[in-house]
This record gives structure tokens, sequence and C-alpha cells, in this order.
């Protein structure tokens, strides 16, 4: 007999698993419709790998993991690829998210697997290959992929291998009965892991109150030497830092993982899992789901296919929807409300619990709290539950941290002994993920930083750079105004130089200057255009070309153009005359620019304030009647969602923008 | 020389006086120089606080620009997007009172909108993206521009430049991976908690019994 520790805290919820160990492990069937969630495990979602209208085989992959932390999802029968949409999944939030729909064709046929049946051929690296393609991700709790969780790093030593048969909250069955019924296959896959992992004790923790299943197990490990390892029953005895301490008196440090202290935990279902993988060479598609609670007439355990609704297997329990109030998946403990009941079992549910409302009653109102000290006790993490009940409470994420928020596993321990109903778990959730937002803002809020600042180098210098060849473009000109002021030698370059400064010079002079020359330029240039597009027409019309039409609009408008462009010229020799007698016009055209606005900006200024409030309205209405029309449009055409979106929030603001234009309108009429 | 100071003590008190004067002088006019400390160290540290949106609407160009202002004695409420915490943060650091948000400056948005294009509007004519204080829009002239979600602050800036009116600012979508749970109102419990939906009273077995 190993020697078992204890672990502070812990309480002893009223069981309620043998309702539904009554009977063996019942196989669902086919469903009509299975719809897999590309996200069933921590990490990045699966890619789709398959097209609508495609017919795919039994465990066949219809979708690729992406990424280390990743893994693929496999067909759970044959059929027919439905859709690919978001739906409602089995999730808190009541979010939809992408699916892939199948609709069984009830023929059931394989793919072809390949088992490797002597997996002792094969190095470590090849099996966790294997074990990644076959989807197998954790399958107690959050759904950590397998794969990953085996791959230690090299140097690591690993004492000891834990597989998880705690199965330690009240009405889950599904581990206990995968006990009884497979134990060779645990044992198998329990082989297979200590293969991979290569440590010096192999243990398989269970709680005492699996009397069959720990007999079960010790028989098939006869010889084996895996060690099957009974504790008291303790909530929650099953978390995995708290079973590393049970059978190996170790606690893993804040914040750090199971092979820091040289252990590795995988779950009952997992090992079994894995087992399939690599011996059949079959992947993840269905699972052990507990169906149990008072509002089903037969609570047990079926073998479900992934993607199966809730609704299908509860209807084979002998669900009775009128007594129950909620669904929930998961353990009375750690388990969530399900937001509807046709949401899919996915690869982590191990419990559908329908209770009536008398045996899980609506929650009474929390009460204040009296400061008894029972959640400390009861907590399996020596953490401090009401010191931080008090900081989430205030928001106080320093102190949150400092008195290891993080080390809490949300085990609701805590919840379950405070006599004043305090939902403490819920502010520990929500607190730990105000505080990562809060880290993940800081850390854009840096990124922006270095970005503006990076921005504002960059501008600096640019302009520096600009103002460097300003400087030098002056200097060089001004020696070469020297040369040519020297140099009497007549070369091509020193003449452009000439020609640009008396340019120049003639800019400086007056702008009429420039632009009588720019209209002279227009006339002769548009002369000469004309010419040879009346050439081009002439050969064109002797040679007979069907360009003959072409050419004969292009002339037209050539003519056109050298007319306006006479007719500038004319105007501007008019007024220039008429300049000389009346005002003279302002120097250079930048100037006369800037006049142009202060004059706009003067007139602006002399409206009252009703015209002016009158005018932003009238600009206000033309642009709402404007977007509108843009939203009625893209409507109409079935534009991007997002756009719609878009379009509708200017509508709303312009139409704010109008009601508060309005304001100020009456208000300046009221002055 | 020591008969000479012990004969006159006033005369060693005063030398040893000058002498120590000289050598912690010398020791602090090095320390000065060798630890010297690179900008401003209080204004690094606002920097810190500020959201980094680079907004402007206190009225500097950028956050570390009101940043020195707020180490030189500007007030400490002119940062909507920072809101109440973040001034609470800026009067922690600097021990002043925390002071109300100044209207003036614009009311604190709930959550920070992104910038979004309506491509199909776009007339590529880089206005926004000369206006955006985190390079975060991309395009060239008369080419169709697109913000780069992730590095956008929300700070609105873009959206008066532009001459066709084709930028909008969206509150971001909660997604999959962005939901999280809620403090739970402790006047009306709706949360769903299940671990304490029992009371210790009544479990369930006794009820199932």
């Amino acid at each position: 007999m190993r020697k078992t520790y204890g672990f502070h805290g812990g309480i002893h919820p009223p069981e309620n698993k043998h309702q539904s160990v009554r009977t063996p492990i019942a196989d669902a069937g086919i469903p009509p419709e299975l719809v897999i969630p590309l996200s069933q495990h921590i990490g990045a979602p699966a890619g789709v790998a398959v097209t609508i209208g495609e017919h795919v085989r039994k465990g066949q992959v219809i979708a690729e993991a992406q990424g280390f932390v990743s893994v693929p999802k496999h067909a759970p029968t044959s059929g027919t690829i439905h859709a690919i949409e978001d739906r409602l999944i089995a999730h808190p939030s009541g979010h939809l998210a992408p699916c892939i729909v199948i609709v069984p064709d009830g023929k059931d046929e394989w793919i072809e697997c390949v088992g490797t049946p002597h997996y002792e051929t094969l190095d470590k690296i090849e099996l966790l290959e294997l074990i990644r393609h076959a989807g197998v991700a954790g399958m107690g709790g959050a759904g950590f992929p397998s794969s990953v969780k085996l791959s230690i790093k090299a140097g690591t030593d690993i004492e000891t291998l834990i597989i998880n048969g705690t199965e330690c909250e009240p009405y889950i069955t599904a581990d206990d009965v995968l006990m009884r019924e497979r134990a060779e296959q645990i044992i198998a896959g329990a082989k297979i892991l200590r293969y991979i992992i290569g440590p010096k004790d192999t243990l398989i923790g269970v709680e005492d109150n699996k009397p069959e299943g720990i007999a079960a197990l010790r028989a098939a490990a006869q010889g084996s030497g895996i060690e099957i390892v009974d504790f008291p029953t303790k909530y929650p005895s099953g978390g995995e830092k708290q079973l590393i301490e049970i059978l190996t008196g170790k606690q893993v440090p804040s914040g750090g993982l199971p092979s820091q202290v040289g252990v590795v935990c995988q779950n009952i279902g997992s090992t079994v899992a894995i087992y399939d993988a690599v011996v059949h060479g079959r992947p993840l598609i269905s699972r052990v789901t507990t169906v149990t609670g008072n509002a089903v007439r037969e609570p047990q355990n079926f073998q479900v296919l992934i993607g199966t609704p809730m609704r299908y297997l509860l209807e084979k329990a002998g669900y009775q929807p009128e007594k129950n109030r909620r669904l929930i998946m998961g353990g009375p403990m750690m388990g969530f409300t399900v937001p509807d009941i046709d949401v899919p079992i996915v690869k982590t549910t191990n419990c559908l619990l329908a209770p009536t409302e008398a045996e899980l009653p609506t929650p009474p109102p929390a009460q204040a709290c009296i400061r008894c000290g029972m959640c400390a006790e009861a907590c399996p993490a020596s953490l401090l539950p009401q010191q931080l009940f008090w900081f989430a409470q205030g928001k106080e994420f320093e102190k949150l941290e400092d008195h290891n928020l993080f080390d809490c596993i949300e085990c609701g321990a805590c919840s379950y002994a405070c006599p004043s109903n305090i939902p403490l778990v819920q502010y520990y959730r929500a607190s730990k993920a105000e505080i990562l937002r809060l880290r993940r803002d800081h850390e854009k809020a840096e990124a922006s930083r270095v970005r503006f600042e990076s921005r504002q180098q960059r501008l600096e210098q640019a302009e520096a750079e600009k103002e460097a060849k300003r400087a030098a473009r002056k200097k060089a000109a001004e020696q070469r105004a020297q040369t040519a002021g020297t140099d009497t030698e007549e070369d091509p370059i020193q003449a452009a130089i000439a020609r640009a400064q008396a340019r120049k010079a003639a800019q400086q002079t007056g702008a009429e200057e420039g632009e009588l020359e720019k209209l002279e330029k227009a006339v002769v240039s548009s002369r000469k255009r004309l010419d040879t597009a009346t050439a081009k027409l002439e050969q064109a019309k002797s040679e007979g070309s069907d360009l003959v039409d072409a050419l004969q609009t292009g002339v037209d408008k050539t003519r056109a153009k050298l007319a306006a462009a006479e007719q500038a010229l004319a105007d501007h020799q008019q007024t220039r005359t008429q300049g000389s007698v009346g005002d003279k016009p302002p120097a250079d055209a930048a100037r006369a620019a800037i006049e142009k606005a202060m004059a706009k900006r003067q007139a602006e200024a002399a409206l009252s304030p009703a015209e002016k409030a009158r005018a932003d309205l009238a600009k206000l209405r033309q642009r709402l009647q404007k977007t509108e029309e843009t939203l009625a449009r893209g409507k109409a055409n079935g534009d991007e969602e997002k756009v719609i979106v878009a379009l509708e929030s200017t509508v709303v603001r312009l139409k704010e923008k109008i009601s508060d234009a309005e304001e100020q309108l009456q208000a300046a009429e009221d002055a | 020389m020591i008969a000479l100071l012990s004969q006159y003590p006033l005369f060693a008190a005063l030398l040893a006086l000058v002498g120590l004067a000289a050598v912690f002088g010398a020791l602090l006019g090095y320390a000065a120089v060798r630890f010297k400390t690179e900008g401003n160290p209080i204004a690094d540290e606002i920097n810190n606080i500020l959201p980094q949106t680079q907004c402007g609407q206190c009225g500097y160009p950028g956050c570390r620009p009101y940043a020195e202002a707020i180490a030189n004695g500007e007030d400490i409420n002119k940062c909507p997007p920072g809101g109440e915490a973040g001034i609470q943060a800026l009067a922690d650091l600097l021990d002043v009172e925390p002071l109300p948000l100044d209207a003036e400056h614009g009311e604190a948005a709930a959550a920070p909108s992104v910038a979004f294009i309506r491509e199909a509007e776009c007339i590529g004519c880089t206005k926004c993206i000369q206006a955006c204080p985190v390079d975060a829009i991309l395009g060239a002239a008369k080419q169709m521009h697109t913000v780069i979600i992730s590095e956008c602050t929300g700070c609105d800036l873009c959206v008066e430049p532009c001459p066709v009116d084709c930028i909008d600012m969206i509150p971001p979508q909660e997604t999959l991976q962005s939901w999280h749970w809620d403090l739970p109102n402790p006047v009306s419990r709706r949360v769903e908690v299940i671990a304490s939906d029992a009371p210790r009273e009544s479990s369930p077995r006794d009820r199932a019994a």
C-alpha cells in the first residue's frame, strides 16, 4: 500500500453517483444531425478542411489543427456536410461559434484505420504526432490538447505518471463506468503513456467511493507494474494539483506546471482515447457522457458521438422537460447552465445534469459576509477566499494578485461552504477576467506608445531631411548664380538655369506675366495638336479607315479646346489692361488662396449665429440623406454586415448631431 | 603642526569642518554627474498610466506631451479615455486629490471603439493615414485604405479629415474568446452559480431521498 497524503480544505457534498451506474454504458446511436464546433479545446480553433455537400466517412478529418496548441476534428460518422455555419454551442456566454453540420447517411462507414498494436516500434515523437492527429484533448475539464501536455521539455525528469480516475464531482460517473467496463483499455493506454513519458512510477489515483472500478483496474493491472492507489473521498481531490499532492505529497508551485515537480497527469477518458488512437488508429469521435438528475427517468451513461445534440441524448434517457428548470453541462460544482437544450456534445462534456427545482433550488439571495472563515477552511488551494472577496468587490486588482487569485482552481468549495450564500467563485472568475483584460490593455497601450513614438521620430527625421535638402538646393543655386556671373561661355545647362531663373523672376515681378505666358503656351500647343489631328484625319479619310469617326470627334474636341484657350487668353489680356487701372492683383497664387480663405472666414464670422446654425443644419441633413441612401443601397445589395452596422451607426450619429444642431438653431433664434 | 592645532582648538575645528565639507562636496558633485537621470522620470511614470490612445482630447498632441505637462503642474483630469480609474491612478502617483473628469475635454467612453473604413466608399486620399497617431491605417494614394484593428486605439482622429465620411467608430464585438463572467450583482442574484445552489440545510440527497 502506497502512503497517501492529504490536501488542505475540501468539502463533502452529497455524491448522488449511484443513480447513473445501475446500467452498463449504452450506445446512444446516430442522431439525425451532428454539429461539430471547430473549437472544443483550449487553443486555436481548427480550420475547416471540407466543403458543403461533400461526403465524409467516419473518422475522416473535417477540420485541421492550426498551430501547436490545437487539435483536428473528425467526422463522427459517415454522411454529408450539410452546412458550415455559426451555431449555438455549449458555452456559458450563449455566443454562436463556427460549426460543421453533418447529416449522417446511417451507414456508419469507417475510413481505413491503421492501428499500431506494437507501439514500441514507434518512437516518442511519432506517437505524440499520432495522438495529436487523433484529436485527443483533455476529456476531464478544460480540454487541453493531450499531445501538448505530454510534450515534456527535454531535460525535465519525470518521476511519476498519474492517471486521474478521481472523478470527485457529485453526479458524474463517466470515468467510473469506464473503469468498470474498460479497465483493460485503461491499463493498455497507461502503458503507452508510460512508454512515452518514461516515469519511475505509474499510478492510477481513484477515490474510495468507486470500489468496483478499483477492483476491475487492480485485476487488469496484475503484473504490469502500474499501481492503483485509492484514497478517501473528498471534493476536489480530482483537481490536478490536489491529486498530485495526495499521491506524492508534492505541491506544484504557484503559477507552475506539474512537470516542475516531476509529475504528468492524464485523465482516464483521455487515456482510453489515446489507447484507441494508437492501437486501433481511431480518432476521438465519441465519448462516455453521464446523463443524470431527477428530471430524467433513466439516469445512465452513454457512449455518444461528439456533435450529438443534447436534446437527442436526453430523450434517450427519458427527459422530462417540464420538471427541469435548467440544463447543466458538467457537475453541480463546476458546471455551467447551457444556453439551449439543442447545443451539441463536445469532447469535454462529461455529464449532462438535468435537476429538478427541488434538487438544485434557485440560489437564495446573498447575505452579508459574517467573516466566519468557513471558506478559508474549505479552500483546497489554501487561499483566503474572504479577503479575495473584499478585494474583488473593491476592484483592488493588485491586492488580488498579491493574494494569489490565479491559484484559484474555481472548484466552488468556498461558495458551497458559505453560510451567507455569497457566489464567491463568481467574484473570482470575474476578477480574473478583469485582470487579464487590464494586462492586455496595458500591453496594447505599451505597443501604441512605441508606435506613436516611432512615428514621431520618423516624422522628425523626414522633416530634417527635407530641411537639409532645401538648404543644399539653396546653396547650390547660390553657387551657380556666382559661377553664372563669371562664366561667359554659352552651354545648354547654363541656358536652362538662366531660363528657369528668368521664369522665377517673372513670377516674382507679377503673377500675371506667368499666367499670360501659360495661356499663350496653351493656345500654341492646342493649335499644334489641332494641326496634327487634322492631318491624321485627312490621312484616315484618304485611306478610308474606320477610325474616321473617332478622329473627327477628336478634331472637334481639340478645336473646342483651342477656342477656349484663345478666349481665356483674350479675357486675361482684357483684365490685365483693366487691372493696371484698378487694384493690383495679389503677388502670387499662394497669397491669393490665403486671402480667399480669410475672406471666407470673415464672411462666416459676419454671419449671425442663427444663419450659421442653419447652414450647419442644412449640411448635416444633406449628409444624413446621402448616408441613408448608401445604407438603403447597401441593404438592397446585401452588403457585408459590418458595413451595414457601420452605416447604421453613422445614421444614428448624424441624427443626434442634427437634433443638437436644431437645438442650437433654436437657441440662436431665441437669442 | 599638531602642536599648533592643539594650541588653537578653534582653528582645528574649522579646518576639520572645511575638510569634511570639501570631501562631501566632491562626493556629491561626482554622484550628480555619475548618476544623472535621463529625461524626467515622473513624466515617464505618468506616461505609463495614460492610456496611450494618442487622441489629443486633453489638448496636447499625444499622451507623452500631456504627461510632461502634468509633471509641470497641469491638471490630471483631462484624459477621457483614461476615465475615473486613470485619474485615480494619477492622483495616487502624484499624491494629489482626484478631480472629477473635466467635461470640457469630452466624456469617458464606455468601451474603446475601433475605426472602420467602408472600403467601397474610400477614395484613397491618405488624409486619415496622415491623421493616425499610431500608423494603424494601411493604404496608399488612390488605393483603398483599411484599419489594422489590433493597432487602432480608437482615438477618433481619422474620422474628421475623411472627405467622404467613410470612417466609422464601431464598438468592438464580443467574441467567444473575449467573453468573460461578470461580477455578480449583490442586489439581484441572477447569476447561475451552481456550487452554492443547494443551501446547506437542505442538501440534494435529503430532497432526493
